[in-house]
Parts: C-alpha cells; structure tokens; sequence
C-alpha cells in the first residue's frame, strides 16, 4: 500500500483531524453559548495557567536555541524557585521585615514579594549556571544524546536530593502566601484574584523585560548569534561560553518567578512539583517552534488554554491527555511548531 | 585453562549466587520460633506522612505496654515498621518486605484503604493476620466475589456508614438540598466514600448538581470549582486526604465559594489547613474531646509520651494493636490460624468506642462530627450506627 510519503499526511489521516478539530470546537462553542459566563471565568482560568507554563517555556527555548539541548532539570529549577520563596516567607520573614514597613500596608507586601521573587530569581540563576558548568558544559561536543541524558539525570538528582530528609523531605508543605488574598467579582459569575491579576502582570513584564534583553542589548545580539551559528559567532569575537551560561542564567530566573508565582496560586510544595508544570511547558515551547521565543509565549497560553477549557468543557480526568493530544495534532500538521522553522542543512 | 572451563566455572558461580540469593531471600532455612513479631505498615513518607506518624505512635504505644507486663503469651512484641506511602505498589512491596524477609504474623495496618487492599491480597495466601486500624473502605475485608478474607480485619467503621452520616448530616443539620461533590479517582476511599455519600444523600431528597473527579495530581482545580461556583450549591463534599482538601478548599474560597465543606476521617491531621476549610465539617472516629474516662486517660499518656494531642489515626492505632494483642492472648498461641478465631468473637474495649465485630469482620461503631472553626477542630456530635 502506498503510504503518503514525505509528505507526512495522507487523506484520512487529514479528515480525521479536521474532524477532531470540528469536534473540539463544536464543544466548546456549545459551552460558550449556555453559560458564557462560565466560559468567560474558564477562559480567564486558562491564562493564568498560561502565563506560569510561559514563564517556564521561555528557559526550555532559549537553552535550545543556542545550546540545542533540552534541559530537563528545568522544571526543577522551577521547584527550587517555590521553595525558595517557601523559606524566604516562612522561615527568614522577608514579607514581614521591619524595613518595609516603611511603604505602608498596601505597598508594603508587594515590595516584599517581589524582593521574594528577586531572591528566588538569584539562588535559581545560579544554580543552573553551576548546573550547566558541571554537567552541561563538559558535553558540549559529545553526540546529543549525552547531553539529553546527563539532563535527564541532573532532573532526578535534583528531586531525589531535595526528598532527603535533611533538604526538603518528601512530603507535601503548606506555602503560606507573602500577601493576602482578595477575590472580587467585577461580572455576576466571574471571580478574579489579586493573585490572577499579579501573575498576568508579573509574566507580562517579564516577557517584556526578556524581550528587550534578547532585541536592544549586546548580549542580546550575542545570544541570537550563536543561536543561529556558534562557530562564527566565536570567529566574531562573541565569547560563547559566557552568551551559554548567561542563557541558562536567564531561563532559570524566568522559572524561578514562575515558581514563585505557581507555589501562590497553588499553595502546597512538594519536591516533585516541577515534573508535570516542566513537561507541560516544555510541550507548549514545542508546539510553539522550540527555540522561538514568542512561539513558546504563544505555545504556553494556548497549553494553558487547552488544558483548562479541556478540563471544564470534555473530562476533567482526561484534560492532560486531550491537551497532549492537541499537540500531537499540531505537530503532525506542522512539525516544526507554529513558529518554528526548520532547521536548515548547513553547507 | 581454556575458555569452556572458564565458563563452566562462571555458571556453577551464578548459579550458586542465584541459590544462595533464594534460599536468604525466602528465610526458608531460618529457625522458626514463635515470637510475637508484629509490623506496623503506614504511610511513614510521601502525601500523607502525618497519618503514618501517629499510626506507628499509637500502636507502638500499646506494644510497649504489653512488653512491659511480659509481652504476649510469654513472648515479647517485636516489630518492624513498614512504609507504603499510601500507594498500592509500595504497600505490596512493604508487605512482601516485612512478611518474608522480617518473618512477621501479624499486621497492624495500612491506613489508607488504598494500601490495605493489596495488603490483604498478600498477606491472606500467606496467613498473615492484618488489622487495619483506619481503612474504611468496604473492599478491604471482602475479596471481589463479596466473601469475607479470614485474614483481613479492621478497627474502624466503614465508608457505606460514613458516608451517609456525611450525608445525613449535610442534610439535616445543614439543611442542604444541593451537594457538589469532589473525588479522586484514582483512591478507592475517596471513590468509595463519595459514592456511599452521593446515593445518601440522594436518598434523603436531595440533589448532587456537580459531580466531578480529579487525579492524584492535579493541582489546578480552577477549571472544576468554576464549574462548582457556578451550580450554587448549599454544600461541598470533599471525601479526600488532608493535602488534597487544603489545596481545593483554599482554591475553592479564591473562586468565592464560600458553602460548608463536608469531609471524611481523611482530613483528620495536624497538616490539616484549617484556615481554608474553615466553617467546615467532618465525620471521625473518635474525639479528644470525649469525656469518657477511657479517652481522656489516653489523651494523658500519648501527650505525656509524644508531646500532642493523639488524633483519630493513633487512637485507631492503639485500638487495633491491642485488640490483636487480646486476641493473640485470648488464643493462647501466637499463631494467626488460631488468633483469627477469636478475634472474629472479640468484645473490645477501646479508646474509640466497644468494638465487636460483624460477619465480614468489620465494628459496629459510632461516628463524630467534627467542627472546624476559627482554626480550631472541635466536637460537635455523635452518630450511632
């Protein structure tokens, strides 16, 4: 029989999808027209969600833009940030230092979380940097596999470690929240958050931030050189060791405000919190184009999306495996991802 | 020497080590005394710890009692502790762990319902004596076909009874005529308990409008307490441990759900948030706040022993443990075979309430209700069976 070749998908295999497709959105417009409101409030649910993968997927796409591995203690790094922000709460104080007393009761806790979300981002950033300095950088001409393998092992390390009793052990903790919360209802049936709200704020000006870093600086520039060609970007005297860890440094303190930001919507901690938010983020950098990154902050929203309005609308027991099977779709339709391009052969 | 000879020599070596590995591995040359060993198999680690802690507290209490007025039929209690973290896989390990190589007759264990099941699966071919102290699930001591294991018994009331006190409860007291209800599939107590609370509860005339579940790790429940929020419901049903509970309700109260919540003995722990489940109820097995002289006098000596309050789990413990150890003392042996008898015609005395036991080995007891309030649990009243 003849199979549809390189072409990657034959007839049925497109009736197929589109009707999946059709399904899907049948669904999800019966769910809008019942209840919008209910939509409306699932739709909201979505971004937040969105906004934290986004913070992660960031350091998945740019650690493979230029170094072409993925970094699978990644989500790990988003752990660490949670944790971190559990000790800074709770053991050390810092929301409730004396210092701050000096902004006044409302600025007060918001200086103090983000002076929270500061230190999470600096233990982070330099813990991959030393991460990708031991294991990382040893590989960096060994065959991928090495490289993708020893990540996979520096991602169990890292958790199993952290579940010693000594660390962090392997039970769950209660993350006591840096500010207080408040819920109001500006439409009958839809709730927001403070916390909503600070984490589309807080990601939106980290995306910004990013893209100015990545667009209107040197390092910038250098980063975007060796991702498309390292080689001559050493020749042009960009030192591309530093570009490296400088990238690793970033991603990781991307993910260690996503981890902060997660551990407030989702107030409990346990050492293997990083494994489904990292894949799931990882999954959404490659539905985007892994190495693009306004593909990653399109791929997390729509993850965040999927998963949600999945979870609301079809099964909210086979809301990952529908969001995952969404990206299966995508990338059958487009291999690359929505943003991606494929990798040239180099002359 | 030449290379076949080698290699004849390797494979008398392997198969010498493979022998060797069998015959410490199943204990079968090992000398067979009759001791009193015991295990205690609970959640030491992982989702619930807090359960595990006050189980091996309690029981291990009640050991060193016995061991202090000279053991059980002239033996003393050994035990070992085994941890199955409330998952079936460890808990078949555990229990594989501790009957064949540790040599014990007798469980106290598991807690989770989850957990005792594959338990009970292990230890009944092999004799073992189980007693559950906290698992309420029906399936623990009925095998698939409904016939009772001879092995198998609990200290504990079971879930058709919990769940329709919750139920009645939530009806009555509460005056609710709609029911959301929240449930982990993947855990048979939850799956159980809210299903015995649904058919209560609908028994009773009223309406479940949300049903949903959840898997084991789920962190967001956003997508399903918007769908709660917006069926208006007088009451909320979470049949699940105290982690799971204290992340849903917290969420629950960010989407401005603010009705009762209703739970399970599966709340019953110092981890418990109260703050997010606070104006909420749950069914227990027992309260400290019970005048009886029994509890009080046990509140007195785990506090003095342990430094807190005992919660339902470590009385629980204690009950069951030395409700095997009267069983084994009434027998006269240390032999499960023969202690099974007579701890199927038991009439105990325990700290949670007298326990005798029914044709599938499960007690006739009372429930509690209890009341979380301004970050305080506290008793509210008594069900009888």
């Amino acid at each position: 029989m003849k199979t549809s070749g390189k072409k990657g998908l034959g007839i049925i295999g497109r009736v197929v999808i589109a009707l999946l497709a059709l399904g899907y959105a049948y669904i999800l417009l019966r769910g809008l027209i019942d209840n919008p409101v209910l939509f409306l409030q699932q739709v909201i649910n979505g971004f937040q969600l969105g906004f934290v993968y986004a913070l992660i997927a960031l350091g998945y796409t740019m650690v493979y833009g230029i170094v072409r591995l993925i970094n699978f203690a990644h989500g790990d790094v988003f752990m660490v940030g949670a944790f971190v922000s559990y000790f800074a709460v709770s053991y050390y104080g810092v929301t409730r230092l004396k210092v701050l007393e000096v902004f006044g009761s409302t600025l007060g806790p918001v200086v103090g979380t983000g002076l929270v979300i500061l230190m999470a981002m600096a233990v982070c950033s330099a813990m991959a940097v030393t991460i990708e300095r031991v294991a990382y950088k040893p590989l960096r001409n060994a065959p991928r596999i090495s490289a993708l393998i020893t990540a996979i092992a520096v991602s169990f390390f890292l958790e199993y470690f952290a579940s010693l009793d000594f660390v962090f052990t392997s039970n769950f903790i209660i993350y006591e929240r840096p500010f207080d919360l408040i819920v109001w209802s500006p439409i009958p049936g839809v709730t927001i958050s403070n916390i909503m709200v600070i984490i589309v704020v807080a990601s939106i000006l980290f995306l910004l931030f990013l893209q100015y870093i990545v667009h209107r600086t040197k390092m910038g520039k250098a980063m975007r050189a060796c991702s498309y060609d390292k080689p001559t970007a050493r020749l042009m005297g960009i030192d591309v060791d530093q570009v490296i860890s400088f990238t690793f440094a970033l991603g990781a303190a991307l993910a260690g405000a996503g981890g902060v930001l997660y551990a407030i919507a989702y107030p409990q901690l346990i050492v293997f919190m990083g494994i489904m938010p990292g894949l799931k983020a990882f999954v959404a950098a490659v539905l985007g184009g892994i190495g693009n990154i306004p593909g990653a902050f399109v791929g997390s929203l729509i993850m965040g999306q999927a998963e949600v309005l999945s979870a609301g609308y079809i099964s909210t027991t086979m809301r990952d495996a529908i969001a995952f099977t969404i990206l299966i779709i995508v990338l059958i339709v487009k291999p690359t991802g929505l943003f991606g391009e494929p990798e040239g052969q180099k002359v | 020497m030449n290379k076949r000879t080698i290699w004849i020599i390797v494979a008398i070596v392997v198969l010498l080590a493979i022998a060797a590995a069998v015959v410490i591995g199943t204990g079968v040359l090992r000398p067979r005394v009759a001791l009193a060993k015991v295990a205690i198999v609970a959640p030491m680690t992982g989702d619930v710890s807090t359960f595990g802690l006050s189980t091996k507290n309690g029981a291990e209490m009640a050991f060193e009692e016995w061991n202090a007025k000279g053991g059980v039929n002239g033996a003393k209690i050994e035990w070992v502790v085994g941890d199955d973290r409330c998952d079936p896989q460890e808990a078949r390990n555990a229990a594989n762990k501790v009957i064949d190589q540790d040599g014990v007759k007798f469980i106290v264990g598991a807690v989770c319902s989850s957990a005792s099941i594959p338990i009970s699966d292990v230890a009944n071919p092999k004799k073992v004596l189980q007693i559950s102290p906290t698992s309420t699930n029906p399936q623990v001591t009925l095998d698939k076909d409904g016939k009772v294991k001879p092995y198998t018994f609990r200290a504990c009331f079971i879930d058709p009874f919990q769940g329709t006190v919750g139920a009645q409860f939530a009806l009555n007291t509460l005056g609710a005529k709609k029911a959301a209800v929240l449930k982990d599939v993947g855990n048979d107590y939850v799956k159980g308990l809210a299903e015995y609370f649904e058919a209560a509860f609908k028994a009773g005339g009223g309406e479940v409008v949300v049903s949903e579940a959840y898997t084991k790790d789920d962190t967001d429940f956003s997508a399903i307490l918007a769908k709660v929020a917006s069926a208006q419901p007088d009451v909320l049903y979470l049949p699940d441990y105290y982690n799971k509970v204290s992340l849903i309700a917290k969420q629950a109260k960010e989407k401005g759900i603010n009705v009762p919540m209703v739970g399970g003995d599966g709340w019953d722990s110092p981890d418990l948030d109260l703050e997010a489940v606070d104006g909420g109820f749950f069914t227990n097995h027992y309260s400290p706040e019970d005048p009886r002289p029994a509890v009080q006098d046990f509140v007195k000596r785990y506090k003095e022993k342990y430094g807190d309050v005992p919660d339902a789990l470590a009385t629980l413990a204690y009950d069951a443990a030395n409700m095997l150890l009267q069983a084994m003392s009434d027998a006269k042996v240390n032999d499960p075979s023969v202690v099974k008898d007579y701890l199927k015609k038991i009439k105990f005395e325990g700290v949670s309430g007298t326990i005798t036991l029914d044709e599938n080995n499960n007690p006739i007891k009372s429930a509690v209700i209890l009341q979380v309030k301004d970050g305080k649990v506290s008793y509210k009243e008594t069900v009888n069976p």
